[in-house]
């Protein structure tokens, strides 16, 4: 039940737009399409929607066949709801037939349909403005426009794309809430489309990290940030260190440290593995420190920066190996100086 | 933002899986495309091709023969009409250009008092069709008893005139009066685009104020110019009216006037068709070239609002540059019209001012007495509406289903729409006249043949106004509207169509005003019957009855006026400006 993409995939002329996308969203689950500019987030939502047909695979909806490449449902048909980048509100109705409007198309009786609006509107914090035009709203009152004209329907999906990027940046934060308390209300299925890292974590039951048309991880953002599986997704989600090691009997040879070999999840390959460890994962000392999660070494501050709540500290270890490494403002070591490093290996995240 | 078709194209449908239900197969966008691509054909391909066949057909056998252009060429006379046309051309656009340049820098640029009061006037060049404003300077200064030649005589008590407008620089002055105004828009729309930014940079270096526009303003400009003088001079070069009532007396043929003569009995309209082509590839080319001259960027920093935009300060010579803005709107407005009026009034145009001169007689005969023209004023106002109605609204769907993309090669749609603008009126004329006048169509004579050459030869302003009010409306629009329930007829109707209410209703008046006084396509179109107000005053002209003309052109001004008049007030004023 839910939300089902299998294998889905749409080209535009030869290039694959998106790829092989499956992805499956329980009922009332929050899901965002997290990835860089052209990764076909936008293009697999308006499938989704109706407005692009696939090139392959199917979407069904509550075991309903919504799409497959030999014909669609259109977008009227499918009970979704869409807020679009350009909010899409229209500028030849008040805030309140705008609001109203799905409710008509559904033949509800005035008296249902005058309530339900005072409630959404309630909600969304516009009850003032229900006699408005458009053109005389703020950017963030015609996005809670939108949002309320989306909802009141009780749509059994909500899609999502990109909603608050036409806002600034402290309104941005602000609208990003109100969505999450406004799924949180009516736990509608929601697919989220966005670029910005902040927004999915904030807002998603579960993040979909897409590079080049197709998913690199579904997960929830706890276990994308702590357990990323591909370097992609790694270092698109918060910052990283890459360290390569090489397996040696029961060891991971890394360069100035070893790891037992069972922190790879998989047996590594002899060519060798590459680990994502968090600059949180590090901790400078200035002694020796009395290790139990993992390995302690000696490094030398190759750079430093103080950024108020924390020093960034960029530290060599081995031979050629440098990594970041965060610390707190009480932690001051000097460009030169070299303090002992120690490892939490348990931070240590093998990719695929 | 990917724009996309969901016209639900199936791709290829082999792979159908057994559980898809309720799947939208249907394929209504060819059905679409061809309805569309057809009354395209009937409205440009068909003519244009027929136009094309004529011109190499013989008259006698209905075979293939090139003497219609031998016929058409051979003799010196015919030729030197071309030759003629083209040197008219080229000084019309300069005059114009003398006009236009001055008017359009000082009210877009400068400190120049008055400037509504000029705007308003370069406006009404706009409203005055080009036969009304010759016929205003034939009673001004037609030889002997012109009003400006009698007021020379009363002054001086000599014989002499002292200006003919059946002249050369008669033709010249009444064609520039009446097409510096396209010019005018369209150089102002580059002014209002420059920085002050730049001009600054000049004063700073030394350059007073008009050296600065010298040297710095109007070469920035140049493309606009030099795109605006082409325009003008296909204008021209096309233009029936003006030559009908001055080239002839003039002795100055021009190819309008030849092409008419070919028109007349006995009907050659073979020949006509062969004479009109070497027309139609001049258009083509010009238009090509403008296109060109207007599309090199690298050459303007027109492009782009940056920086504020300040006028410049022109001292004591903003009076002398008002001076003759007001001398230009005098003649291109003022006094025509006013001659008009007054002869309207008279009972002899030739009388003078005086209270035993004055009647209503005229107007009673135009409105109530004269059958024809009684006729023609309701035929050319019905006509223009039909017609600006079916454009606009051709062309909006047009620009819809291209935009969206909802057909196979939406471009092909929009490029046959635009075609028309290549075409002179008077070639559109000869065009419709080879398929559609004759049996077996045999449309001669009828409003049919008129309303559909109307909607064609103002299709191409139709769709410029459609295309910019369909691309001011952002899909997501009308997408919302689907992805809450409704489908696509109902986005059009609750949210396009009313978004598109002030760009229809501007494409309607855009097209209404010149259709209603429409003469070139419809000069030889007309049957006994379906007279227009434009051609019973060309034959008013031929008979001499100034004063009756004169009322019937008022009338025709009038109404026209009160129309603009109620557009401006309901759509603002700037409504006229958005032509190309
Ligand atoms: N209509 C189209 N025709 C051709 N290519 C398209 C079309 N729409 C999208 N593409 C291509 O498909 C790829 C994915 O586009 P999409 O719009 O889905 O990206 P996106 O992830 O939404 O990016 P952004 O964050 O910039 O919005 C891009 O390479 C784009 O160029
Ligand atoms: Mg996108």
């Amino acid at each position: 039940m839910g939300l089902e993409l299998e294998r889905l995939g749409r080209k535009f002329g030869a290039v694959d737009a998106v790829l092989d996308l499956d992805l499956v969203l329980e009922e009332g689950e929050f899901v965002s399409l997290l990835g860089p500019s052209g990764c076909g987030k936008t293009t697999t939502l308006r499938m989704i929607a109706g407005f692009l047909e696939p090139t392959s695979g199917a979407i069904t909806l509550n075991g309903r066949v919504l799409a497959t490449p030999a014909g669609t449902v259109p977008p009227e048909k499918r009970g979704m709801s869409m807020i679009f980048q350009s909010y899409a509100i229209w500028p030849n109705m008040t805030v309140a037939q705008n609001v109203a409007f799905g409710l008509k198309l559904r033949k509800l009786p005035t008296a249902e349909i005058n309530k339900r609006v005072g409630e959404i509107l309630e909600v969304v914090r516009l009850n003032q403005l229900a006699d408005r035009y458009p053109s005389e709203l703020s950017g963030g009152q015609q996005q809670r426009v939108a949002l309320a004209r989306a909802v009141v329907i009780r749509p059994e999906v909500l899609l999502l794309d990109e909603p608050l990027s036409n806002l600034d940046a402290s309104l941005r934060e602000e609208m990003r809430f109100e969505i999450k308390r406004i799924h949180d209300e009516f736990r509608i299925t929601s697919v989220y489309v966005t670029h910005d890292q902040g927004e999915a974590m904030v807002t998603s039951d579960r993040i979909a990290v897409m590079n080049h048309g197709k998913i690199e991880q579904v997960a929830s953002p706890f276990e994308l940030y702590n357990r990323p599986r591909t370097k992609f997704v790694a270092s698109f989600i918060g910052r990283t260190n890459f360290l390569e090691a090489r397996p040696a009997g029961e060891r991971l040879e890394f360069d100035g440290f070893n790891l037992p070999a069972d922190c790879c999840e998989s047996p590594p390959p002899q060519s060798g593995v590459v680990f994502s460890m968090r600059p949180q994962a590090f901790t400078l000392h200035v002694q020796e420190p009395a290790t139990v999660n993992g390995p302690a070494m000696k490094g030398t501050v190759l750079e430093r920066a103080f950024l108020g709540e924390y020093w960034d500290y960029t530290v060599r270890l081995g031979e050629t190996t440098s990594i970041r490494t965060v610390a707190p403002p009480a932690a001051v070591f000097e460009v030169g100086s070299t303090p002992w490093v120690s490892l939490d290996q348990r931070q240590a995240v093998q990719m695929h | 933002m990917s724009t996309t078709t969901s016209t639900n194209v199936a791709y290829g449908g082999a792979a159908a899986r057994p559980r898809v239900g309720l799947l939208n197969r249907f394929q209504p966008s060819s059905l679409v495309f061809i309805g569309m691509s057809l009354v395209l054909v009937v409205l440009i391909v068909a003519p244009l091709t027929a136009l094309i066949v004529k011109s190499f057909t013989d008259p006698a056998t209905g075979g293939f023969t090139v003497a219609n252009y031998i016929d058409a060429y051979g003799k010196a006379r015919h030729v030197q009409a071309l030759v003629n046309t083209l040197y008219m051309g080229v000084a019309v656009v300069a005059l114009s250009l003398a006009f236009a340049l001055p008017l359009a820098w000082g009210c877009s640029r400068t400190d120049m008092p008055f400037k509504s009061f000029i705007r308003a006037g370069v406006f009404g060049a706009f409203i005055i069709p080009p036969y009304l404003g010759g016929i205003g300077w034939i009673l001004l200064a037609g030889p002997n008893s012109g009003w400006l030649n009698r007021a020379w005589q009363g002054l001086t008590g000599s014989e002499a005139s002292i200006v003919n407008i059946f002249s050369f620089e008669g033709l010249v002055l009444v064609m520039a009066i009446n097409l510096y105004f396209t010019m005018f828009v369209l150089i102002s729309a580059a002014f209002e685009m420059l920085n002050s930014e730049l001009e600054d940079a000049a004063n700073i270096l030394g350059a007073g104020p008009i050296k600065t526009a010298w040297k710095v303003t109007f070469p920035l400009v140049l493309p606009s110019i030099l795109g605006s003088a082409l325009l003008t001079f296909l204008v021209c070069i096309a233009l029936y009216g003006v030559p009908a009532l001055i080239s002839i007396p003039a002795r100055f043929p021009v190819v309008v006037i030849q092409l008419s003569e070919f028109f007349s009995y006995p009907l050659r309209i073979e020949t006509a068709a062969a004479y009109s082509i070497p027309l139609l590839l001049i258009t083509a080319v010009l238009l090509l070239l403008q296109r060109l001259i207007l599309s090199r960027k690298g050459y303007t920093a027109v492009t782009g609002k940056g920086g504020e935009r300040r006028m410049v300060r022109l001292g004591p010579w903003r009076w002398v540059l008002f001076g003759y803005s007001a001398f230009v709107v005098a003649l291109s407005v003022a006094m025509p019209a006013l001659v008009l009026f007054m002869a309207a009034f008279s009972s002899s145009w030739v009388g003078g001012l005086s209270l035993s001169n004055l009647t209503l007689q005229n107007f009673n005969y135009v409105l109530f007495e004269h059958a024809t023209s009684q006729q023609a004023i309701v035929t050319s106002l019905g006509l223009g509406a039909v017609a600006a109605t079916f454009a606009v609204l051709l062309a909006l769907s047009i620009s819809y289903i291209v935009q969206r993309k909802l057909v196979p090669m939406p471009g092909v749609l929009g490029y046959l729409c635009m075609a028309p603008f290549v075409i002179p009126g008077i070639v559109l004329a000869i065009a419709f006249y080879s398929v559609y006048a004759l049996p077996p169509v045999a449309l001669y004579g009828t409003y049919t043949i008129l309303a559909l050459a109307f909607v064609t030869r103002f299709l191409p302003i139709a769709y410029t106004t459609g295309s910019a009010g369909v691309r001011a409306i952002h899909p997501e629009m009308e997408e919302a509207v689907r992805i809450l329930g409704g489908g696509r007829l109902y986005a059009i109707r609750k949210v396009v169509a009313p978004l598109l209410k002030r760009p229809l209703a501007a494409g309607w008046l855009l097209i209404f005003v010149p259709a209603a006084q429409e003469l070139s396509t419809a000069v030889f179109l007309v049957g006994p019957k379906t007279r227009v107000v434009s051609v019973v005053l060309l034959d008013m002209t031929e008979e001499g009855e100034m004063e009756k003309l004169a009322a019937l052109g008022s009338v025709l001004l009038v109404i026209i006026t009160i129309m603009v008049l109620l557009g401006i007030r309901l759509l603002g004023r700037d409504f006229m400006v958005r032509r190309s």
